[in-house]
């Protein structure tokens, strides 16, 4: 773009983006994930199949034309499964990240760019809570009873408080490596002459940190953050195995993963739909985040 | 009335358990118009002033005026859009994440001037009138050389329509040939603003070319003020003699090879009595005892200086 007029910095970062092609390529991957997964309900009742009904007389069935991805174990429609679990992870996966990353962002930008004191009391918390065990901590999550916290009892046994549990748990372990990310990147970049020259305008620490600190560290962050979408859905699945997280009868892709291992020898596919999909995800999320990297850094050229 | 007067200004940072005196005793004014340029050696305190002025450091003690009053709230708000600040490296100067439409209109921005389709015209126009390529807007700082930064740089502090810019060493890190187009347009942005500059440079050179009146700092206190050809034809500070022997001439023979010996004493343990009179040649028993006093300098009473025999 060589013109005379100014295009906002918004509009500059997604031209840029859509020139990165396997980051626009991941875009188009994720987002007909996401729309294989929000077709679950249309395509169950296309099927007339019930995707929490067992039906122990068609076990393993081969793919058929009521079954196009066959059964599991318990002779469900594994196709239906799978978008439902799908549902579940992917949002696992966002949400658990999303509040994850805000945690880390606010404590890490708000430790660096002030400094001092309430710099050392963030960042002693933030590792304590790195040297917090881990596998016993979610288990005492896991375990916590949600009535003694004044939910309702109905709520705390329904499939929702599930979900709930396992985002809140991931994201309350998950954020310490992003705030070190961001503590680390904030004090060098608030020494910088153009924060000092906003701050000479008048600008106040609001501004310079979502106008100068965010768009700064974002190059690192991305990354991180990308790194843990991935590790979060496979994490859910680790809590799922525990026992703790989303439980059956509710599929995620997690659980259907770990149901399938004592599987894998008679029927291998119901471990490998899931973990081709994980893996899909993955990936994807991974390259958005190249895409998005290349968008917001206008020194990498290509 | 001045447009910014520092009155006995003295800033101190912590270092470990003691304290390091950067600025001591400071006074100085900056008429409407006018270019002051600062001058010493590196770790005098010129930046120092330059931050106090610019509002990004707090003095320790002393006051600042800004159009004769006080700097509260409200005379704080109208200083952050009166006096802007350029800094030397023209390289970490500029947010690379920053397209240069929106590095120049940023002033505007924080201080909420305007739509934002007229700060979009206000930055063509001071891009255009800094000499920067029509085609420059939506591109990145790292796509410029140094000059053409430090023309944003320009573009950027000019954008709230300033009457004090204050000038951090702003050609230092530029080639010779560019360090002229950039004090040329800085000259010209003067004529035709009625800009003042607060100008911080060690090169006397430089001073020489821009300044109106110049002020000598060593150690962080104030050696010599006076006007430009005062201080340049007659100084009367020998620590300004000593800078003036340093200069490099052409067309000049070394005359005398000795100017100043020695290095600039530890800001954090000066000296006692005058703070040059470890380097000074004029030294005598009262220097080390008793600190002079800025006074004018016999027969010329707008040029003082801080010394015990003061020419």
């Amino acid at each position: 773009m060589r013109t005379d007029r100014a295009v906002s910095p918004w509009q500059l970062r997604w031209r840029r983006f859509c020139r990165h092609r396997t980051g626009m390529g991941s875009l188009v991957v994720l987002l007909l994930l996401v729309l294989f997964v929000a077709s679950a309900a249309p395509v169950a009742w296309w099927l007339s199949v019930d995707p929490y009904e067992t039906d122990l007389l068609s076990q393993y069935a081969p793919p058929s034309a009521a079954h196009p991805l066959g059964t599991d174990d318990a002779g469900r429609d594994e196709l239906v499964r799978l978008m439902l679990g799908g549902q579940i992870s992917l949002l696992v996966g966002v949400l658990a990240t999303a509040v994850g990353s805000v945690i880390g962002l606010t404590i890490g930008v708000i430790a660096g760019y002030f400094g001092r004191r309430l710099d050392a009391v963030l960042m002693r918390f933030t590792d304590g809570m790195i040297a917090l065990p881990l596998l016993p901590l979610l288990i005492v999550l896991g375990a916590l009873d949600l009535t003694k916290l004044g939910f309702s009892a109905e709520f705390a046994h329904s499939a929702a408080a599930g979900f709930w549990r396992v985002v809140i748990i991931v994201a309350l372990v998950d954020w310490t490596g992003i705030a070190r990310l961001t503590r680390a990147a904030t004090l060098s970049l608030k020494e910088r002459d153009y924060v000092r020259s906003a701050r000479a305008s008048g600008g106040q620490a609001a501004y310079i940190m979502t106008a100068h600190i965010l768009p700064n560290v974002a190059t690192p962050l991305i990354v991180a953050v990308t790194l843990t979408v991935g590790r979060v859905i496979l994490f859910e699945s680790v809590l799922s195995f525990l026992g703790f997280g989303i439980v059956a009868p509710t599929p995620s892709w997690g659980n259907m993963l770990n149901n399938a291992q004592e599987l894998v020898t008679t029927a291998p596919a119901l471990a490998i739909y899931p973990g081709l999909l994980i893996f899909i995800t993955v990936i994807a999320v991974n390259f958005l985040g190249d895409g998005l990297q290349h968008a917001f850094d206008p020194r990498s050229e290509r | 009335m001045s447009l910014v007067a520092l009155d006995n200004i003295r800033v101190q940072f912590p270092a470990g358990r003691r304290t390091l005196t950067a600025i001591d005793g400071v006074s100085l004014d900056i008429g409407p118009g006018e270019t002051l340029a600062l001058a010493g050696e590196s770790g005098s305190g010129k930046s120092t002033i330059g931050n106090v002025v610019a509002g990004l450091q707090r003095p320790t003690a002393g006051t600042m005026r800004f159009r004769g009053k006080p700097m509260d709230k409200a005379t704080t708000r109208a200083a952050q859009r009166a006096i802007q600040i350029i800094f030397q490296d023209p390289f970490g100067a500029l947010d690379p994440r920053m397209p240069v439409s929106s590095i120049i209109a940023e002033p505007l921005l924080i201080q909420r001037i305007g739509t934002a389709s007229e700060r979009a015209d206000r930055a063509a126009d001071l891009a255009e009138q800094v000499g920067l390529p029509r085609d420059s807007l939506n591109r990145y700082p790292h796509e410029f050389s140094g000059g053409q930064r430090q023309r944003i740089a320009i573009a950027r502090a000019l954008a709230p329509d300033p009457a004090l810019v204050v000038a951090d060493e702003p050609l230092s890190a530029l080639d010779v040939s560019i360090q002229s187009q950039i004090l040329n347009l800085l000259g010209a942005l003067q004529q035709a603003r009625g800009l003042a500059y607060l100008f911080i440079s060690h090169d006397l050179a430089v001073v020489n070319h821009l300044a109106d009146r110049v002020a000598v700092l060593y150690l962080g206190r104030l050696m010599e003020v006076a006007p430009r050809a005062d201080l340049f034809a007659t100084p009367s500070h020998p620590y300004t003699v000593a800078l003036l022997e340093a200069m490099p001439r052409i067309g000049r023979r070394h005359r005398r090879a000795a100017p100043i010996g020695g290095e600039m004493p530890s800001p954090l343990d000066p000296p006692s009595g005058c703070v040059f009179h470890t380097r000074c040649p004029k030294v005598r028993e009262i220097c080390r005892v008793e600190a002079p006093v800025l006074e004018p300098a016999p027969g010329r009473p707008g040029q003082r200086s801080a010394c015990h025999f003061k020419e």
